[in-house]
Protein backbone atom coordinates (compact mmCIF):
# COMPACT_ATOMS: atom_id res chain seq x y z
CA UNK A 1 0.00 0.00 0.00
CA UNK A 2 1.34 3.54 -1.23
CA UNK A 3 1.65 5.89 1.79
CA UNK A 4 -0.31 8.36 2.10
CA UNK A 5 -0.02 11.71 5.00
CA UNK A 6 -0.66 11.53 8.25
CA UNK A 7 -2.65 13.89 8.21
CA UNK A 8 -5.13 12.21 5.40
CA UNK A 9 -5.09 8.28 7.43
CA UNK A 10 -6.56 10.23 10.14
CA UNK A 11 -9.05 11.87 8.66
CA UNK A 12 -9.60 8.88 6.60
CA UNK A 13 -10.10 6.87 10.02
CA UNK A 14 -12.22 9.98 11.37
CA UNK A 15 -14.55 9.57 7.99
CA UNK A 16 -15.23 5.53 8.28
CA UNK A 17 -16.10 5.29 11.49
CA UNK A 18 -17.12 8.53 13.53
CA UNK A 19 -19.29 10.49 10.71
CA UNK A 20 -22.50 9.26 12.48
CA UNK A 21 -24.04 7.42 9.55
CA UNK A 22 -20.95 5.54 8.71
CA UNK A 23 -20.64 4.20 12.71
CA UNK A 24 -24.88 3.79 12.48
CA UNK A 25 -24.03 1.17 9.25
CA UNK A 26 -20.68 0.18 11.03
CA UNK A 27 -17.98 0.84 8.40
CA UNK A 28 -14.90 -0.16 8.43
CA UNK A 29 -11.63 1.25 6.84
CA UNK A 30 -10.06 -1.49 4.75
CA UNK A 31 -7.49 0.68 3.02
CA UNK A 32 -6.63 4.06 2.25
CA UNK A 33 -3.63 5.37 -0.22
CA UNK A 34 -3.11 8.52 -2.87
CA UNK A 35 -6.11 8.88 -4.62
CA UNK A 36 -8.15 5.35 -3.06
CA UNK A 37 -10.03 4.27 -0.89
CA UNK A 38 -11.65 1.15 0.29
CA UNK A 39 -14.59 0.63 3.25
CA UNK A 40 -16.61 -2.72 4.32
CA UNK A 41 -19.81 -2.86 6.06
CA UNK A 42 -20.80 -6.31 7.91
CA UNK A 43 -23.98 -7.68 7.06
CA UNK A 44 -26.68 -6.93 9.98
CA UNK A 45 -30.39 -7.70 10.61
CA UNK A 46 -31.43 -4.75 10.77
CA UNK A 47 -29.64 -3.49 6.99
CA UNK A 48 -31.51 -5.99 5.35
CA UNK A 49 -33.61 -4.85 1.93
CA UNK A 50 -35.70 -7.79 0.86
CA UNK A 51 -36.99 -10.19 4.31
CA UNK A 52 -37.28 -13.35 1.68
CA UNK A 53 -33.94 -13.27 0.58
CA UNK A 54 -31.88 -11.33 3.79
CA UNK A 55 -30.05 -9.44 1.29
CA UNK A 56 -28.51 -5.94 2.56
CA UNK A 57 -30.51 -2.82 1.27
CA UNK A 58 -29.80 -1.53 -2.12
CA UNK A 59 -29.37 1.94 -0.06
CA UNK A 60 -26.70 0.84 2.54
CA UNK A 61 -24.93 0.10 -0.75
CA UNK A 62 -25.82 3.55 -1.66
CA UNK A 63 -24.47 4.72 1.42
CA UNK A 64 -21.43 2.65 1.53
CA UNK A 65 -20.39 4.26 -2.55
CA UNK A 66 -21.46 7.56 -1.17
CA UNK A 67 -19.18 7.42 1.55
CA UNK A 68 -15.73 5.49 -0.37
CA UNK A 69 -16.04 8.33 -3.07
CA UNK A 70 -15.68 10.89 -0.26
CA UNK A 71 -13.15 8.93 1.38
CA UNK A 72 -10.89 8.95 -1.99
CA UNK A 73 -11.25 12.33 -2.42
CA UNK A 74 -9.83 13.00 1.06
CA UNK A 75 -7.20 10.92 -0.20
CA UNK A 76 -6.66 12.55 -3.34
CA UNK A 77 -6.19 15.79 -1.51
CA UNK A 78 -2.73 15.06 0.28
CA UNK A 79 -1.86 17.89 2.36
CA UNK A 80 -3.80 20.55 1.83
CA UNK A 81 -7.15 18.88 3.15
CA UNK A 82 -10.72 19.73 1.77
CA UNK A 83 -14.51 18.51 2.55
CA UNK A 84 -16.57 17.15 -0.28
CA UNK A 85 -20.81 17.14 -0.90
CA UNK A 86 -21.75 15.06 -3.16
CA UNK A 87 -23.27 16.79 -6.34
CA UNK A 88 -24.59 13.94 -8.56
CA UNK A 89 -24.21 10.01 -7.97
CA UNK A 90 -24.96 7.41 -10.78
CA UNK A 91 -25.26 4.16 -9.26
CA UNK A 92 -25.87 0.65 -11.77
CA UNK A 93 -26.61 -2.38 -9.30
CA UNK A 94 -25.37 -5.49 -11.22
CA UNK A 95 -27.03 -8.16 -9.21
CA UNK A 96 -28.42 -8.62 -5.47
CA UNK A 97 -25.33 -9.33 -2.99
CA UNK A 98 -25.30 -12.73 -1.22
CA UNK A 99 -27.84 -12.98 1.79
CA UNK A 100 -26.29 -12.33 4.60
CA UNK A 101 -23.11 -10.92 2.77
CA UNK A 102 -21.33 -8.08 3.67
CA UNK A 103 -20.36 -5.63 1.12
CA UNK A 104 -16.91 -3.61 0.43
CA UNK A 105 -16.52 -0.76 -2.06
CA UNK A 106 -13.21 0.50 -3.27
CA UNK A 107 -13.20 4.38 -5.01
CA UNK A 108 -10.64 5.60 -7.18
CA UNK A 109 -10.29 9.76 -7.38
CA UNK A 110 -8.93 9.90 -10.53
CA UNK A 111 -9.37 13.58 -11.44
CA UNK A 112 -9.42 16.78 -8.88
CA UNK A 113 -10.15 20.55 -9.80
CA UNK A 114 -9.96 23.64 -7.69
CA UNK A 115 -14.24 22.84 -7.33
CA UNK A 116 -15.19 19.40 -8.22
CA UNK A 117 -13.63 15.73 -7.77
CA UNK A 118 -14.61 13.45 -9.72
CA UNK A 119 -15.10 9.56 -8.96
CA UNK A 120 -15.37 5.97 -9.60
CA UNK A 121 -16.25 3.37 -7.22
CA UNK A 122 -17.04 -0.62 -7.24
CA UNK A 123 -18.53 -3.20 -4.64
CA UNK A 124 -18.70 -6.59 -4.28
CA UNK A 125 -19.46 -9.13 -1.64
CA UNK A 126 -17.33 -11.92 -1.86
CA UNK A 127 -14.79 -11.78 -4.93
CA UNK A 128 -13.88 -8.27 -6.58
CA UNK A 129 -13.81 -9.83 -9.65
CA UNK A 130 -17.98 -10.53 -9.46
CA UNK A 131 -19.11 -7.06 -8.78
CA UNK A 132 -22.58 -6.25 -7.42
CA UNK A 133 -22.32 -2.54 -8.00
CA UNK A 134 -20.74 0.20 -9.61
CA UNK A 135 -20.95 4.06 -9.52
CA UNK A 136 -19.73 7.24 -11.25
CA UNK A 137 -19.89 10.46 -8.90
CA UNK A 138 -18.94 14.30 -8.98
CA UNK A 139 -18.52 15.63 -5.90
CA UNK A 140 -18.06 19.66 -4.92
CA UNK A 141 -14.53 20.84 -3.35
CA UNK A 142 -14.82 23.19 -0.36
CA UNK A 143 -11.96 24.24 0.31
CA UNK A 144 -10.52 25.82 3.74
CA UNK A 145 -10.89 29.80 3.76
CA UNK A 146 -12.64 29.83 1.08
CA UNK A 147 -10.15 28.99 -1.59
CA UNK A 148 -12.50 27.64 -4.23
CA UNK A 149 -11.71 29.58 -7.09
CA UNK A 150 -12.35 27.36 -10.57
CA UNK B 1 -57.85 0.36 4.87
CA UNK B 2 -57.64 0.29 1.31
CA UNK B 3 -55.28 -2.94 -0.80
CA UNK B 4 -52.99 0.46 -1.44
CA UNK B 5 -52.48 1.23 2.28
CA UNK B 6 -52.30 -2.43 3.15
CA UNK B 7 -49.57 -2.75 0.58
CA UNK B 8 -47.76 0.16 1.80
CA UNK B 9 -48.01 -0.93 5.07
CA UNK B 10 -46.75 -4.16 4.44
CA UNK B 11 -43.90 -2.89 2.68
CA UNK B 12 -42.86 -0.24 4.85
CA UNK B 13 -43.25 -3.02 7.82
CA UNK B 14 -41.10 -5.85 6.14
CA UNK B 15 -38.48 -4.49 5.28
CA UNK B 16 -35.44 -3.96 8.22
CA UNK B 17 -33.47 -1.54 6.15
CA UNK B 18 -36.75 1.00 6.45
CA UNK B 19 -37.04 0.98 9.99
CA UNK B 20 -32.99 1.47 10.24
CA UNK B 21 -33.99 4.81 8.13
CA UNK B 22 -36.73 5.38 10.35
CA UNK B 23 -38.99 6.35 7.42
CA UNK B 24 -42.45 6.09 7.21
CA UNK B 25 -45.16 7.35 4.74
CA UNK B 26 -48.76 8.94 4.07
CA UNK B 27 -51.01 8.08 1.54
CA UNK B 28 -53.58 10.53 -0.29
CA UNK B 29 -55.87 8.19 -2.87
CA UNK B 30 -52.91 6.71 -4.56
CA UNK B 31 -50.30 9.36 -4.14
CA UNK B 32 -47.55 8.65 -1.69
CA UNK B 33 -45.39 10.81 0.40
CA UNK B 34 -42.51 9.66 2.26
CA UNK B 35 -41.43 10.97 5.25
CA UNK B 36 -37.86 11.14 6.89
CA UNK B 37 -37.99 12.55 10.49
CA UNK B 38 -34.25 13.52 11.43
CA UNK B 39 -32.14 11.42 13.28
CA UNK B 40 -28.21 11.67 14.52
CA UNK B 41 -27.40 8.46 13.20
CA UNK B 42 -28.37 9.88 9.64
CA UNK B 43 -25.54 12.78 9.43
CA UNK B 44 -22.58 12.74 7.21
CA UNK B 45 -21.49 16.14 8.29
CA UNK B 46 -21.67 17.09 12.14
CA UNK B 47 -20.11 20.10 11.80
CA UNK B 48 -22.96 21.53 9.50
CA UNK B 49 -25.13 19.33 11.04
CA UNK B 50 -25.94 17.89 7.20
CA UNK B 51 -27.82 14.33 6.52
CA UNK B 52 -25.66 11.80 4.70
CA UNK B 53 -25.41 12.11 0.98
CA UNK B 54 -25.98 8.46 0.80
CA UNK B 55 -28.90 8.76 3.27
CA UNK B 56 -30.68 11.24 0.56
CA UNK B 57 -29.92 8.70 -2.05
CA UNK B 58 -31.11 5.50 -0.11
CA UNK B 59 -34.39 7.28 1.35
CA UNK B 60 -35.46 8.67 -2.52
CA UNK B 61 -34.83 4.88 -4.07
CA UNK B 62 -36.73 3.53 -0.93
CA UNK B 63 -39.77 6.20 -2.05
CA UNK B 64 -39.25 4.70 -5.09
CA UNK B 65 -39.90 1.20 -4.38
CA UNK B 66 -42.80 2.16 -1.88
CA UNK B 67 -44.44 4.31 -4.31
CA UNK B 68 -44.20 0.89 -7.02
CA UNK B 69 -45.27 -1.19 -4.05
CA UNK B 70 -48.46 0.64 -3.71
CA UNK B 71 -49.05 0.77 -7.24
CA UNK B 72 -47.45 -2.44 -8.48
CA UNK B 73 -48.18 -4.59 -5.33
CA UNK B 74 -46.22 -7.76 -5.26
CA UNK B 75 -45.37 -9.96 -2.47
CA UNK B 76 -41.71 -9.37 -3.21
CA UNK B 77 -39.46 -6.55 -3.40
CA UNK B 78 -38.52 -5.16 -6.59
CA UNK B 79 -35.31 -4.48 -7.90
CA UNK B 80 -33.12 -1.37 -8.14
CA UNK B 81 -31.32 -1.57 -11.69
CA UNK B 82 -29.66 1.29 -11.45
CA UNK B 83 -30.00 5.46 -10.47
CA UNK B 84 -28.83 8.95 -10.99
CA UNK B 85 -28.85 10.75 -7.76
CA UNK B 86 -28.70 14.81 -8.22
CA UNK B 87 -28.07 17.01 -4.82
CA UNK B 88 -29.07 20.71 -4.93
CA UNK B 89 -28.84 21.24 -1.68
CA UNK B 90 -27.49 20.30 1.85
CA UNK B 91 -29.97 17.86 3.64
CA UNK B 92 -30.56 20.00 6.80
CA UNK B 93 -31.39 18.46 10.59
CA UNK B 94 -34.91 18.35 9.49
CA UNK B 95 -37.78 16.12 8.71
CA UNK B 96 -37.50 15.44 4.94
CA UNK B 97 -40.08 14.78 2.68
CA UNK B 98 -40.32 12.87 -0.88
CA UNK B 99 -42.65 12.04 -3.82
CA UNK B 100 -41.98 9.53 -6.79
CA UNK B 101 -43.36 9.93 -9.77
CA UNK B 102 -44.19 6.73 -12.22
CA UNK B 103 -43.09 7.82 -16.00
CA UNK B 104 -43.05 4.58 -17.61
CA UNK B 105 -44.54 1.44 -15.92
CA UNK B 106 -43.57 -1.16 -18.42
CA UNK B 107 -43.95 -5.24 -18.16
CA UNK B 108 -40.85 -5.85 -16.61
CA UNK B 109 -38.89 -2.15 -16.13
CA UNK B 110 -40.59 0.79 -14.19
CA UNK B 111 -38.90 4.06 -14.97
CA UNK B 112 -39.39 6.42 -11.45
CA UNK B 113 -38.12 9.94 -11.33
CA UNK B 114 -38.02 11.08 -7.31
CA UNK B 115 -37.74 14.26 -5.35
CA UNK B 116 -36.95 15.19 -1.98
CA UNK B 117 -37.70 18.50 -0.01
CA UNK B 118 -37.22 19.99 3.38
CA UNK B 119 -38.98 23.36 4.58
CA UNK B 120 -40.16 23.86 1.06
CA UNK B 121 -41.38 22.08 -1.66
CA UNK B 122 -40.24 24.38 -4.59
CA UNK B 123 -37.06 23.94 -2.86
CA UNK B 124 -35.86 20.61 -3.64
CA UNK B 125 -33.06 19.39 -2.38
CA UNK B 126 -32.73 16.57 -4.10
CA UNK B 127 -33.54 14.46 -7.16
CA UNK B 128 -33.19 10.68 -8.31
CA UNK B 129 -34.40 8.99 -11.59
CA UNK B 130 -33.98 6.01 -11.96
CA UNK B 131 -35.09 2.01 -13.26
CA UNK B 132 -37.03 -0.69 -11.45
CA UNK B 133 -37.12 -4.36 -12.07
CA UNK B 134 -40.50 -5.28 -11.65
CA UNK B 135 -40.92 -9.09 -9.74
CA UNK B 136 -44.16 -11.37 -9.96
CA UNK B 137 -44.86 -9.72 -13.18
CA UNK B 138 -43.36 -13.16 -14.36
Amino acid sequence: MTDVPDIVRQMAEHMAVSVPQAAALGFKLVSVEPGRGSISVPWREDLVGDPDTGVIAGGVVTSLLDHTCGLACAAAAGTEPFSTATLDLRIDYMRAAAPRTGVTCQAHCYKVTRTIAFVRAEAWDVDQSDLIATAQGAFVVNRPNGAAKP
Amino acid sequence: MSDAAEQLDAFLQRVPYVRFLGMRAELSGDEMTAILPFAPHLVGNSNLPALHGGVIGAFLEMTALAQLSVTQGSARVHKTIDVTIEYLRPGRAMTTYARAELRKVGRRVANVHVEAWQEARDQPIAFLRGHVLLSGGS
